[in-house]
């Protein structure tokens, strides 16, 4: 045995090491540079006073958490958390929202794949159309929501011209396409529900909610996981449509974080780069929340396959 | 079945279903029936406070025309172009790699690797932001669609993996030992046995990416400035300052940016809603 190792190159010996790594390499190269190192780069930057010109450690200027303790009394940042916190729950509206399509097109009647697809496709358009479409669907003059506000004998509404709805008005603009995403992933779940387990129930006198509820609901859960991950993300994430639609206004009501540290870090309001990485610090520790327990979730469910 | 089929349900109860069907696909898409609407108008329309009803003509080819030829929109749809595809064959053949390693071996570190990538993939973009910018500054790619693409490529890399991964994971393990009893090399066993085998992934991964890629905003404005190297979704902004309340010529271009990701999808419909829903199934 010795000898016919010995014959072997080093390469063939190890090849069930070796080749995973140079396999890895360049993916890993490359997320490297551009995704793990830049966060612990920012971080670093968090704590100095630095405009982004010439290097850090040349002209920035450490001051500790001086940063944040300016977020503590910052009315901007407040409002910004403020708004991702709505962003967050009102989100969360897309899953009921896309089951509740999902279920409604979950019939086999002519032309339906069509009607899917075409539910489907806001979610294809980039979000700055998006953006777009809805504001001039919310114009205070000639906009369609208050054409059709007027018509039916209401006062209309100026939503983002007002700091009070503002906000609320980009939500809604934002769960159009995500209602959409959350349809099509719960239709893919509905096709795998076992036929089976449904007549079962049916004939155990089970329908409606409750058929629902106890039936249908539990084997859609690898569904509900992915939408649940998706809408998170997509909440804390949203900048293009507040960017798009009033650029963080009126009176910086529709600020969320990711936008507010734009602003603050590379925008006409100043090139605060060590603020606007104490505001991101704070955004991905949020995010780290659920990226934790999204993890877990797939730990747990990798483990059996492992044994 | 659930909901019941409504071939089992009562007549009335199918016949409002037929009914209710488009009028509730027109609610739903009722804002971009709206937008394409405006596109067709004359400015006339406009400034008289003629937005809904009738138009006053139909100025279909003038107004896209426009569009086309007098303002830069060619050029960011050119631009945009040029930044996706390569992003899509870099992130695609990275995440081959990766996925294929992490999906076949077994070594200390995978499962960590591997949650790397995923966790990677969900950060949000604004701890990125200043030193990737930084980066690319000091590489001397601002400002340029290389630099654009190398940063897509990499963040990309993080989701393809995962998608890979899990793809790779799932193909019957007894076909890669039979080929490495065979003697087979290992980078012959990528190349010959898990790569064919990968086709539908690599196609449902391919439109998911360019319709990202296609879409992304934040990091055409941070990392591009003017039309040399701008996407259509950063250009649409300089192109409505330049026709500013023309909501006609607004209404067609950015209905024009909109097209490519859009088609993309009807004709890879299959691919892309396979894509999009890995893991909603198990």
């Amino acid at each position: 045995m010795a000898t016919a190792a010995s014959q072997q190159t080093w390469m063939q010996r190890n090849k069930m090491i070796v080749t995973p790594i140079l396999f890895l390499l360049p993916g890993l190269l490359f997320f490297s540079v551009y995704v793990i190192i830049p966060i612990f780069q920012s971080f670093q930057i968090s704590a100095y006073e630095w405009n982004g010109l010439g290097e850090l450690s040349e002209r920035g200027e450490f001051v500790g958490l001086q940063n944040y303790r300016e977020l503590m009394s910052d009315r901007a940042f407040e409002v910004s958390l403020w708004n991702n916190v709505k962003w967050l729950a009102l989100y969360l509206l897309a899953i009921p929202g896309g089951l509740f399509i999902a279920l409604f097109l979950n019939q086999t009647v002519t032309g339906i794949r069509l009607y899917k697809s075409l539910f489907f496709f806001p979610f294809v358009i980039s979000q700055v159309v998006v953006g777009l479409v809805f504001t001039w669907f919310y114009l205070p003059r000639g906009g369609l929501l208050n054409t059709i506000l007027g018509g039916l004998g209401f006062d209309t509404l100026n939503i983002l011209g007002d700091p009070t709805l503002a906000t609320y008005g980009i939500i809604a603009a934002g769960l159009w396409p995500q209602t959409a995403y959350c349809m099509i992933l719960y239709l893919t779940g509905l096709n795998a529900v076992d036929p089976e387990q449904v007549e079962a129930a049916r004939l155990d006198g089970a329908k409606g909610w409750r058929m629902l509820w106890h039936v249908v609901l539990p084997q859609l859960r690898p569904a509900t996981f992915i939408a649940f991950v998706v809408t998170i993300i997509g909440a804390l994430r949203s900048f293009d449509l507040i960017s798009v639609m009033t650029n963080g206004g009126p009176f910086g009501s529709t600020r969320v974080l990711s936008f507010y540290m734009f602003e603050q870090a590379l925008s006409e309001y100043g090139f605060r780069m060590g603020y606007g990485s104490a505001i991101a610090v704070v955004l991905f520790l949020i995010m780290l929340i659920f990226i934790a327990y999204f993890l877990y979730s797939m730990w747990r469910d990798e483990r059996p396959a492992r044994t | 079945m659930f909901p019941t089929p409504i071939q089992k349900r009562s007549e009335a109860v199918r016949v409002t279903y037929q009914v209710f069907l488009p009028i509730a696909l027109i609610l739903w898409l009722l804002p971009l029936i709206a937008v394409a609407s405006f596109s067709i108008r004359p400015l006339t329309d406009f400034t008289q406070g003629n937005f809904w009803g009738w138009p006053s003509s139909f100025n279909l080819f003038s107004n896209y025309g426009r569009v086309f030829f007098e303002s830069d929109m060619p050029r960011y749809m050119l631009n945009s172009l040029m930044i996706t595809i390569p992003t899509v064959v870099g992130a695609v053949a990275l995440s081959c790699m990766t996925g294929f390693a992490l999906g076949i071996y077994r070594f200390k570190g995978n499962l960590l690797i591997f949650f790397m990538f995923i966790a990677g993939n969900f950060v949000p973009f604004q701890i990125l932001m200043v030193p990737v910018r930084d980066l690319t500054v000091s590489l001397n790619l601002y400002d340029t669609k290389l630099g654009l693409v190398l940063f897509h490529i990499a963040f990309q890399t993080g989701f393809c993996t995962l998608f890979m991964r899990n793809f790779i994971k799932a193909l019957p393990v007894e076909l890669i030992e039979a080929a490495r009893v065979e003697g087979v090399a290992e980078w012959r066993i990528f190349w010959f046995v898990v790569l064919p085998l990968m086709r539908p992934a690599i196609a449902a991964l391919a439109v998911l990416i360019f319709t990202f890629i296609w879409n992304d905003y934040f990091w055409a404005i941070v990392l591009t400035q003017g039309p040399e190297a701008q996407p259509v979704t950063a250009g649409i902004t300089s192109f409505n300052s330049q026709f500013v309340a023309q909501y006609h010529l607004m209404s067609a271009g950015s209905i024009v940016a909109a097209i490519p990701p859009v088609a993309m999808f009807f004709a890879m419909q299959k691919h892309f809603i396979a894509g999009l829903t890995l893991g909603a199934v198990k």
